[in-house]
């Protein structure tokens, strides 16, 4: 039974950051902005995270820094793509280029530092139920955020008058701009948020999942979060069942090979990549439905003219 | 689309070499690193040496480096690059720059290259290896005497034979403590990523292994180890500041006085191609402190690697493949091309090597 609980606490550490990630750039999207660059903000997040955990030996403050930091972050691609309308794709790859290396280099003094790690949760009495204590009670703070945060978008884009207003602005933004919404505004606002998430994403990472800072520590996982949203179809739900599947069949095949099941490695490897995108494409086969979640005018630039 | 990045950041660090004033009578020397200088393990300490070099030669040498330089065609532009600025002996330090320093060594005579971990050489082009394995072995003695279910955890990167000479190395040390050591293997095939190194350790840990051995490059294994109050080794630097009470020791990496060596003999001008395989005598493999362990395990520890400074090799004979045929004859002594080219596992490892 022990084993068990342990790795779906595993599993629940590898899909958080995938996870908050993901969330974050589904509402970017949403407005009908695509930021590639979500690798560079989490990147800046952890190390902005880890940062300023060590320095003030508090995680907390941590784990505020790396949001702040990710929106800021965040906030030169909206200033870049919104105010200047560069080119998004372009700007956002350019975004994580800029992030890889400028976290490195203001990282250079922490390379070798241990850092300072957020604990788990702990309630006394509940926390040591058996089995569900620890699963419900007895995790690191920013998974109750992932699930929490999860929730929330969900209820704001389907329930609520301003998520309605920003879905429609991804679908098409001069309708909304004839109707006198103001685009640019709350696309500003998604993209900060997005940066806001993927930092605290990045911040997971240096304080909890592995607390310590080095260079490329990310290791794509920005990547991964973008490519989860496309295939989640835009759907928060998906979004969040995509993190999670990618999460259980990466630690179950880790399981399977220190289990000695004869199977070769790479293909153990390449099999969380495979699994989600399987599954992703098989709930979204609904085509008409999908075609309605794609937000019409993502990626493309919005000038208004006055 | 990791490609493209690739592309792009070489690009960006090719660009960002600042050329410095040239002074006369100053040799240049220059480093060319597959990794960040900021991951704390392979490259960090290739960096390390090169400050060394720094150190000890002063004003006499001036020192340039590329990192982040992808393995395979875009290295040529890298080596080219640090030969047209002047450098007049370049270190190439990953396996995968091999046939871009061989290319590029042919073209410029007249500069001293030398090329880490690989095995081609040429007029103007030396190689230089650790042989990490024999610290490998002092680690398996440790690991066999601390592990009280007799199981150790193994992470490790890719099957090429660096791995599996460690692999082999670690297991024959802990055998000869304990005939029926154990130990399960998981391949994360990637050199660095401290989240996966962490998942893998933690799976490790859950089905029943109590001490980590890891040939990957990040602190994540140890940390996880640190946290559930276990055991484990570290890697290319020592990392004990990450795990106070979990590390027993750390196997690092020492290029320094190579380094120095080298670009001394260029600074003398009697440099000549060479090929050196150095391990714990000639200082490059080291062993960190032995902490968190009875004093017998490390009186043991330091007689075998001492036993291993004076020339004793861990692939002497008897030895039996993982299929039980003989190896190596009793006293007999694996010689460097089999250990360079190993593909095979030894008696004794669970596992079944991916082709």
């Amino acid at each position: 039974m022990d084993i068990t609980v342990n790795i779906l606490l595993t599993i629940a550490t590898a899909a958080t950051p995938l996870l908050i990630a993901a969330i974050g750039e589904l509402v970017v999207e949403r407005s009908g902005v695509l930021n590639l660059g979500v690798e560079g903000m989490m990147i800046m997040g952890a190390v902005g995270g880890f940062g300023a955990g060590y320095l003030t030996g508090s995680p907390w403050i941590g784990l505020l820094a790396a949001i702040i930091v990710g929106a800021l972050f965040s906030l030169l691609f909206a200033v870049m793509t919104l105010s200047l309308a560069t080119n998004q794709v372009a700007t956002g790859l350019s975004l994580t280029l800029l992030g890889l290396g400028l976290s490195g280099m203001i990282g250079t003094s922490f390379v070798g530092q241990p850092g300072v790690r957020l604990p788990n949760l702990d309630i006394p009495g509940l926390s040591s139920i058996p089995v569900v204590g620890r699963l419900i009670f007895g995790q690191d703070p920013v998974f109750y955020i992932s699930i929490s945060l999860t929730a929330a978008v969900m209820w704001f884009l389907f329930r609520t008058r301003t998520g309605l207003t920003l879905r429609s602005i991804g679908d098409s933004h001069t309708s909304a701009h004839a109707l006198g919404i103001k685009v640019i505004r709350y696309r500003y606002l998604a993209v900060i948020f997005g940066g806001a998430c993927a930092g605290l994403a990045g911040g997971h990472l240096s304080l909890v999942y592995t607390p310590q800072w080095v260079e490329n520590m990310s290791a794509g996982r920005g990547w991964i979060a973008l490519a989860l949203v496309v295939f989640a179809s835009w759907r928060p739900w998906r979004v969040l069942a995509g993190a999670y599947i990618f999460g259980a069949v990466w630690i179950g095949q880790l399981h399977a090979q220190a289990f000695g099941i004869p199977v070769p490695s790479q293909f153990l490897s390449s099999l969380p990549y495979l699994a989600t995108i399987v599954v992703l494409v098989l709930i979204s086969r609904n085509k008409r439905l999908t075609m309605m979640n794609t937000p019409a005018s993502l990626g493309q630039p919005f000038v208004p003219d006055r | 689309m990791k490609k493209l990045l690739i592309a792009l950041m070489t690009t960006a660090a090719v660009l960002s070499v600042a050329a410095t004033a040239e002074a006369a009578d100053k040799l240049k020397a220059c480093w060319v690193y597959t990794g960040p200088i900021g991951d704390f393990g392979y490259s960090y300490q290739h960096d390390q040496g090169r400050l060394q070099v720094e150190k000890a030669l002063g004003d006499k040498v001036e020192t340039a480096y590329l990192e982040n330089v992808s393995e395979g065609p875009d290295a040529d532009r890298a080596f080219e690059r640090l030969a047209r600025e002047k450098c007049k002996i370049i270190f190439g330090t990953s396996f995968g720059f091999m046939d871009a320093e061989v290319k590029v060594a042919k073209k410029f005579p007249k500069v001293m290259f030398e090329h880490a971990t690989g095995y081609k050489t040429g007029k103007n082009l030396g190689i230089y290896n650790a042989r990490f394995y024999e610290g490998r072995y002092v680690l398996g003695q440790i690991a066999a005497k601390e592990s009280k279910k007799g199981l150790a955890g193994y992470i490790v990167s890719f099957p090429i034979p660096e791995v599996v000479m460690g692999i082999n190395s670690f297991m024959l040390g802990a055998q000869s403590v304990n005939p029926d050591f154990k130990v399960k293997i998981v391949w994360v095939n990637s050199w660095f990523d401290p989240g996966k190194e962490a998942d893998a350790a933690k799976a490790l840990f859950d089905q029943g292994a109590d001490i980590i051995v890891q040939h990957t490059d990040s602190t994540a294994a140890l940390q996880v180890a640190e946290e559930r109050k276990l055991h484990g080794f570290g890697q290319s630097s020592d990392m004990i500041k990450f795990a106070p009470n979990a590390a027993l020791t750390s196997l690092t990496d020492e290029w320094g006085p190579y380094y120095i060596s080298r670009v001394q003999a260029a600074l003398d001008g009697t440099w000549k191609p060479d090929n050196v395989w150095l391990g714990i005598k000639d200082g490059a493999v080291k062993l960190a402190p032995f902490t968190n362990m009875p004093d017998d395990v490390k009186a043991m520890a330091e007689a075998t690697t001492k036993k291993i400074a004076g020339g004793w090799n861990p692939f002497t004979g008897p030895v039996s493949k993982q299929d039980g045929s003989p190896w190596l004859k009793d006293g007999e002594v694996a010689d460097d091309g089999t250990l360079l080219g190993m593909n095979f596992y030894v008696k004794g490892v669970d596992d079944k090597l991916p082709q």
